[in-house]
C-alpha cells in the first residue's frame, strides 16, 4: 500500500457514511447584499469538512446560519435526524460549539473561568444546592472541573490556568476559545478561523489540535479558513464559496485543481 | 462615646446606601450598563407595595404581589426593549434606561398616585433599649434591623453571582454577549433573572427607605446617593457596593461632626463625591473593579 492510500484508509475508518449535517438551499441577504446564494453542502460524522474561499465570499455568514446567528430568508437545515434552524443557545445544547474570528472570550475572567463556562450547561444541579455546595452538586462541581482540566492538559495551558485571558497573547486566547468549546464536548466543532493573525509555530500547533481533537474525541470538525495550504493540509472534503455561491465541493486535491477556485482566488473578469 | 455612636449609626445607613448601588452592580454586572432607572424601580416598588398594604392586603402578601409586579416589569423591560437592542453599542442601552426612568416614574404615579404616603413595616424608629442599658449607645432599632435585612440580601446575592451556575451565565453575559450564546446560556431568561433580581433590591430599598422618608416621588433620588459608592467600590463588584457603603456613611457622619463645624456644617451632602472622587485618582475602576486590562 502507498502513503497516500494509507492516510485514505485511516480517513475511511474515521469517517462514517451517516450526515451530521445537511444545509439545505440556503439564501440569506441583508438588504440589497446577498450573503448567501442557495448553498446546500452535507458533513459527514466524524470528517473534517472545510469551508474556503475569498474575502467576503460568505463562510462566516455560512457559520452563522449553521449555529443559530443567523435565520436564513429560504433554506433549512437538517441535524442528527431533526430538520429546522436554531437559535445559538439551542445550538449548544444540542452539541454544537463554536469558536470566532475575531475571539469572543470573557476577557475579565481567567482561562479556567472561561474554560469552564463552556461546560454551563452540563450542570444540571438547581442553584439553591449549588449555592450551599453540597451533595450532588458538590460532585458535579468536582466532575466539571476534572473535565475542565482535561481540555487544559489536551491543550498544553496549565501555566495560564489562573491568569486574566485579557492578559494573554492573541494566539493564546484562541487556545483558550478553542478550550472551552471543547469544554462543552460537542459532536459538531465550528471553527471560524482557528489560523488568522498566528505565526508559523501557533499555526502549526494549531493545526495538530485540531487533528487530535478529530482523531481523539471523533468529533467532527467543519472550519473556516482562507490560507488555502493550511486546509488543505487537514480536511478531509473542502466546500468552496464564492461571492455566496458555492463553486466546488470536493476533496482537497480535486479542489486544488478545479478551475473555477483557481480563478476565484486568482480572480477573472466575472 | 458620641464617637462611637456617630460611627456606629454612620455605618448603619451606609447599609441602606449599600443596598440601593447594589441595585444598578447587578445590571452593570449582567449587561455593561449603568442602568438610570434604578431610581425609578424603587420609587415604583416602594408606591406599589404602600398602595397594597393600604388596601388592606397583610405585609408579607403585599410584599410578594409587588416581587410579582417586578417580575412582570423585566419580563416587559426584556421582551419589548432589551431584545430588539441585542448586540447594539451599550451607549444605546444606556439612553435607553434614561428613557425608561422618565416612564417609570409617569406609570407609577399615573397608576398609583403622587402623593406622600407613610409606610409602616412594623419596625419603630426607636433606640434599642436592651443595647442602652448595657452600653449606654442609643442606636435605632429600625436602624439594626434594616441593616440585618440587608446584609442578609447581600449574602444571598453574593453566593447566587459567586458560586452558582447561573452566576458564572451572568458574568459570562456581561463580557461577551456573543460568546455568551454560543456556551448555551440564553440571553433573555439571563436578563428577566437579572432585572428581576434589582427589581427585588428595589422593593427592598424602596420599603426602608419609604418608611424613613415616607413614600414619595424624593424616593427615586436616593439612588444618587448610590453614586459615589458605587464610584468607590467600583460598578461590578457586590462586595465593593457593601464596603464601599459602609465608608461612605460612616465617613460623612464622622466627617460631618469633626470638619463640619469648620466649615460652616453641611458638608454630609457631598462629602461622599468629593471622598469618591479622591479614590478615581489613585483608582480608577474602584476599590474593588475589575481590574482595566489593556493590551496595546
Amino acid at each position: 500500500m502507498t502513503a497516500t492510500e494509507e492516510i485514505q484508509s485511516a480517513a475511511d475508518q474515521r469517517i462514517s457514511d451517516e450526515v451530521l449535517m445537511s444545509v439545505r438551499n440556503i439564501r440569506l441577504s441583508f438588504g440589497g447584499v446577498k450573503a448567501l446564494r442557495d448553498v446546500s453542502f452535507d458533513i459527514a460524522k466524524g470528517e473534517i469538512r472545510a469551508i474556503i474561499g475569498p474575502n467576503g465570499a460568505g463562510k462566516t455568514s455560512m457559520l452563522n446560519v449553521i449555529n443559530g446567528v443567523y435565520h436564513p430568508q429560504e433554506g433549512t437545515i437538517f441535524y442528527k435526524g431533526k430538520t429546522g434552524l436554531m437559535k445559538p443557545h439551542e445550538a449548544a445544547t444540542k452539541g454544537i460549539s463554536r469558536t470566532f474570528q475575531n475571539l469572543a472570550l470573557f476577557r475579565g475572567m481567567t482561562t479556567l473561568d472561561n474554560i469552564m463556562t463552556g461546560r454551563n450547561m452540563k450542570i444540571k444541579r438547581n442553584f439553591l444546592w449549588q449555592a450551599l455546595r453540597w451533595g450532588p452538586a458538590q460532585r458535579e462541581e468536582s466532575e466539571n472541573r476534572e473535565a475542565v482540566e482535561r481540555v487544559i492538559g489536551f491543550l498544553e495551558i496549565e501555566s495560564i490556568r489562573k491568569t486574566p485571558v485579557g492578559r494573554l497573547p492573541y494566539g493564546l486566547q484562541k487556545r483558550v476559545e478553542l478550550g472551552r468549546a471543547l469544554a462543552a464536548e460537542p459532536e459538531l466543532l465550528l471553527l471560524d478561523e482557528p489560523m488568522s493573525g498566528m505565526n508559523v509555530e501557533e499555526k502549526e500547533d494549531m493545526c495538530r489540535f485540531i487533528l487530535d481533537v478529530n482523531d481523539e474525541f471523533g468529533t467532527t470538525i467543519c472550519l473556516i479558513e482562507h490560507d488555502m495550504s493550511v486546509v488543505m493540509d487537514i480536511s478531509d472534503r473542502v466546500v468552496v464559496l464564492d461571492y455566496g455561491s458555492k463553486i466546488a465541493d470536493d476533496t482537497p486535491n480535486e479542489v486544488r485543481a478545479n478551475q473555477a477556485v483557481i480563478d476565484a482566488y486568482l480572480g477573472v473578469s466575472h | 462615646m458620641f464617637v462611637l455612636e456617630v460611627f456606629i449609626s454612620g455605618l448603619l445607613s451606609g447599609v441602606m446606601y449599600s443596598l440601593v448601588a447594589l441595585g444598578f452592580v447587578l445590571i452593570f454586572k449582567a449587561s455593561g450598563v449603568f442602568n438610570f432607572a434604578q431610581g425609578a424601580m424603587v420609587l415604583l416598588a416602594a408606591l406599589t407595595f404602600v398602595r397594597f398594604i393600604e388596601m388592606g392586603i397583610p405585609l408579607w402578601l403585599a410584599a410578594i404581589m409587588t416581587f410579582g409586579v417586578m417580575i412582570v416589569l423585566a419580563i416587559f423591560i426584556e421582551r419589548f426593549l432589551l431584545r430588539p437592542l441585542v448586540n447594539q453599542p451599550l451607549i444605546t442601552l444606556f439612553m435607553l434606561t434614561i428613557g425608561l426612568n422618565y416612564f417609570l416614574e409617569g406609570l407609577a404615579q399615573a397608576v398609583w398616585d403622587a402623593e406622600v404616603h407613610g409606610l409602616d413595616i412594623g419596625i419603630e424608629d426607636v433606640p434599642w433599649v436592651g443595647l442602652e442599658q448595657a452600653t449606654g449607645l442609643l442606636i435605632s432599632m429600625f436602624d439594626v434591623i434594616s441593616a440585618l435585612i440587608a446584609m442578609g440580601l447581600v449574602i444571598i446575592l453574593s453566593i447566587v453571582f459567586n458560586k452558582t451556575k447561573v452566576g458564572r451565565a451572568l458574568r459570562a453575559v456581561s463580557n461577551d454577549h456573543q460568546a455568551a450564546m454560543s456556551v448555551g446560556i440564553p440571553l433573555n431568561r439571563i436578563w428577566v433573572i437579572v432585572w428581576a433580581m434589582s427589581g427585588l433590591v428595589a422593593l427592598v430599598a424602596g420599603a426602608l427607605w419609604g418608611t424613613r422618608l415616607g413614600v414619595q416621588f424624593s424616593l427615586s433620588i436616593v439612588a444618587l446617593k448610590a453614586l459615589p459608592v458605587l464610584i468607590l467600590g467600583g460598578f461590578n463588584s457586590i462586595m465593593g457596593a457593601i464596603v464601599a457603603g459602609l465608608i461612605i456613611g460612616a465617613s460623612e457622619k464622622l466627617g460631618e461632626v469633626f470638619l463640619g463645624p469648620y466649615v460652616g456644617g453641611g458638608i454630609e451632602s457631598f462629602f461622599p463625591y468629593v471622598l469618591a472622587m479622591m479614590v478615581l485618582f489613585w483608582r480608577p475602576q474602584g476599590l474593588f473593579g475589575d481590574v482595566i486590562i489593556e493590551r496595546v
